[in-house]
């Protein structure tokens, strides 16, 4: 079983657009959604959950406040300054690190594990699905990334399935570190600004420092040829495959709202370069069911 | 001309145009004489300063305190191993070992430590920049490479963010931590999308983490023309103002590309910037209801 994220470093490059599109033409796969702060791959794959589960993250410190002596000690020992004037825990400020539940002489503050969210197996049109969500304002982002994998592999070990699709989330910090440790192949989508590259070099450092092969593609190249130029050049002298280019196209936006993806769409020039793409990362990871 | 304000600029979904929004508003407040200060949160990836050209005046490291187990003192009692929540620190038997990577910086194993065998060191998890640019006052953070937490160093940042005038906070995409860090204590958030589905289920996600956090907000729908009704339909049934539309236009996507101001670009929209600005303003929270 093989493993392929995908990522960008700027968001809205085409992550989950491509993500869909590969669903579409990979044979043998799991899919597993892991930008589980903003996850956007239902929209497109319409799962039948068949499996619900909670998620539960870090700690969240409660002050019993008919308890509390209000001595303090658990303010000034508290470094994240979640605790007011009256002795109110700001949840969204606590991290959940205990000091003043393991300080408070009263035993007057109580650790309480947070439900950080829910993760769902599901059946699509196109295979099996691992995806989730993260609630509103949480942390733990990283370790929720990891479950979601853990179970797509899982599933992939399983069925026999020969390849494990990750969508990815944007910028380079926990959750893309913990999609991304340990995958065959990361594919990083980007465009042709000036953003785009700034970003896409961070994640590209991102690839190097954790040891990863990555492969590079450019969507709406078109945009801006000669910076399309430039980030071929680049990735030329970096050593980095670039899996193609994908003209700028109304057709995705357009397969978007209809709910499906560019290939099942249309059969117009995106989704041809979209397979040439695909076609590319299958020899890459040397895939035996390419479609 | 000067008011005291702090706008944030958010959105759920990456890529639909904080940025633009950002150093547009900024640039074109500053052209009208206010005293602006741009601050980009989006320590992962921070791109305002490209659009800004800022020269960069001074730079210095963003640390958070990690553990140093003294081993002439550790006599691997597991104590701190015991405290610690985050598994950054273990004792086996052994002497404690740590995973600095791991720490959230509280402090707890110190503490607990009965043979005061900790004490606490500092690693750079990113650097801080500051420069100046047509007026703006600009400062951004920048998180270092395979370093995971960026909360603390978004929070370092907003911290060199003081004195008077607007300030415009460049946010990180998303619905969790950075996102909040980035957001928290501003009187107004702008919440840009495009109107698309998946623009619009981020949206949704965005003004539900706003709405906890109980900030003021409006939103502004970049790339206008593209998709479908459905986002105007969705701000209408929740009652959300829609405080700017950008149409979409191959020019502003060309000119971004290159890494230029679309008030530059099109000069006709620096109206437009100044008027998602005023519309913020007025809806803003007032100074003195904000206990913080």
């Amino acid at each position: 079983m093989k493993e392929l994220v995908v990522i960008s470093g700027k968001g809205g490059t085409g992550k989950t657009s491509i993500v869909a599109a590969f669903a579409a033409l990979a044979a043998s796969k799991v899919l597993a959604d892991c930008d589980v702060d903003a996850a956007d791959l239902h929209l497109v794959l319409d799962p039948n959950i068949r499996q619900r589960e909670v998620f539960t993250g870090g700690s969240v410190a409660r002050i019993k406040i008919e308890e509390c002596e209000r001595c303090d000690i658990c303010r000034n020992l508290c470094r994240f300054d979640a605790i007011d004037d009256n002795f109110r825990i700001d949840e969204i400020a606590c991290e959940g690190c205990g000091v003043c539940h393991d300080a408070c002489q009263y035993g007057a503050i109580e650790l309480a594990t947070k439900t950080a969210g829910e993760w769902y197996i599901s059946e699509t049109r196109h295979g099996m699905m691992v995806h989730a969500k993260l609630g509103i304002a949480e942390e733990n982002s990283g370790k929720l990334v990891s479950l979601v994998r853990t179970q797509a592999r899982k599933i992939a070990a399983e069925n026999r399935l020969e390849l494990v699709i990750i969508d990815g989330s944007p910028g380079i910090g926990c959750p893309v570190i913990a999609s991304m440790t340990g995958v065959d192949l990361a594919l990083a989508v980007t465009e042709p600004t000036l953003s785009g590259i700034h970003d896409l070099e961070r994640v590209a450092g991102l690839a190097k420092h954790f040891g990863n092969r990555l492969a590079v593609c450019v969507n709406k190249w078109d945009i801006n040829p000669e910076m399309t130029g430039r980030i071929e050049n680049w990735c030329r002298r970096e050593g980095l495959a670039v899996a193609g280019k994908i003209a700028f196209d109304p057709i995705v936006t357009r397969a978007q709202i209809a709910g499906v993806s560019v290939i099942e769409y249309s059969s117009g020039s995106a989704a041809l370069e979209i397979k040439k793409v695909w076609r590319r990362i299958a020899r890459e990871m040397e895939l035996e069911n390419i479609a | 001309m000067n008011e005291d304000l702090i706008v944030a600029v958010a959105s759920g979904k990456g890529g639909t145009g904080k940025t633009t929004v950002a150093v547009n508003m900024a640039a074109a407040l500053s052209r009208a004489q206010f005293s602006v200060r741009l601050v980009d949160c989006d320590v992962e990836e921070p791109n305002a300063h490209i659009f800004l050209k800022t020269v960069m005046t001074s730079r210095e490291s963003a640390v958070v305190p990690v553990p140093v187990v003294d081993e002439e003192k550790c006599d691997g009692c597991g104590k701190c191993g015991d405290v610690c929540r985050f598994s950054a620190i273990i004792a086996l038997g052994t002497k404690a070992i740590t995973f600095p990577a791991l720490c959230h910086g509280c402090g707890g194993c110190v503490m607990a430590c009965p043979k005061k065998a900790i004490t606490e060191s500092s690693r750079e998890i990113g650097a801080i920049e500051k420069g100046v640019s047509q007026g703006i006052e600009f400062i951004q953070g920048y998180l270092k490479i395979g370093e995971a937490m960026s909360p603390p160093l978004i929070r370092a940042v907003k911290k060199q963010a003081v004195g008077d005038g607007v300030t415009i906070i460049d946010a990180p995409p998303g619905t969790s931590c950075p996102v909040i860090q980035a957001i928290r204590g501003s009187d107004y958030v702008i919440l840009v999308t495009e109107p698309t589905p998946f623009g619009l289920h981020d949206l949704d996600l965005a003004v539900e983490t706003v709405r906890q956090i109980g900030i003021p907000f409006g939103v502004v729908v970049n790339r206008a023309g593209i998709g479908d009704a459905r986002t105007h339909d969705y701000c209408a049934v929740q009652d959300i103002p829609i405080i700017g539309e950008i149409r979409d236009d191959r020019r502003i996507a060309e000119a971004y590309s290159r890494g230029e101001l679309v008030i530059d670009a099109l000069p006709q929209l620096g109206k437009e910037f100044l008027g998602i600005f005023g519309r913020a303003a007025s809806g803003a929270r007032k100074r003195e209801d904000d206990p913080q």
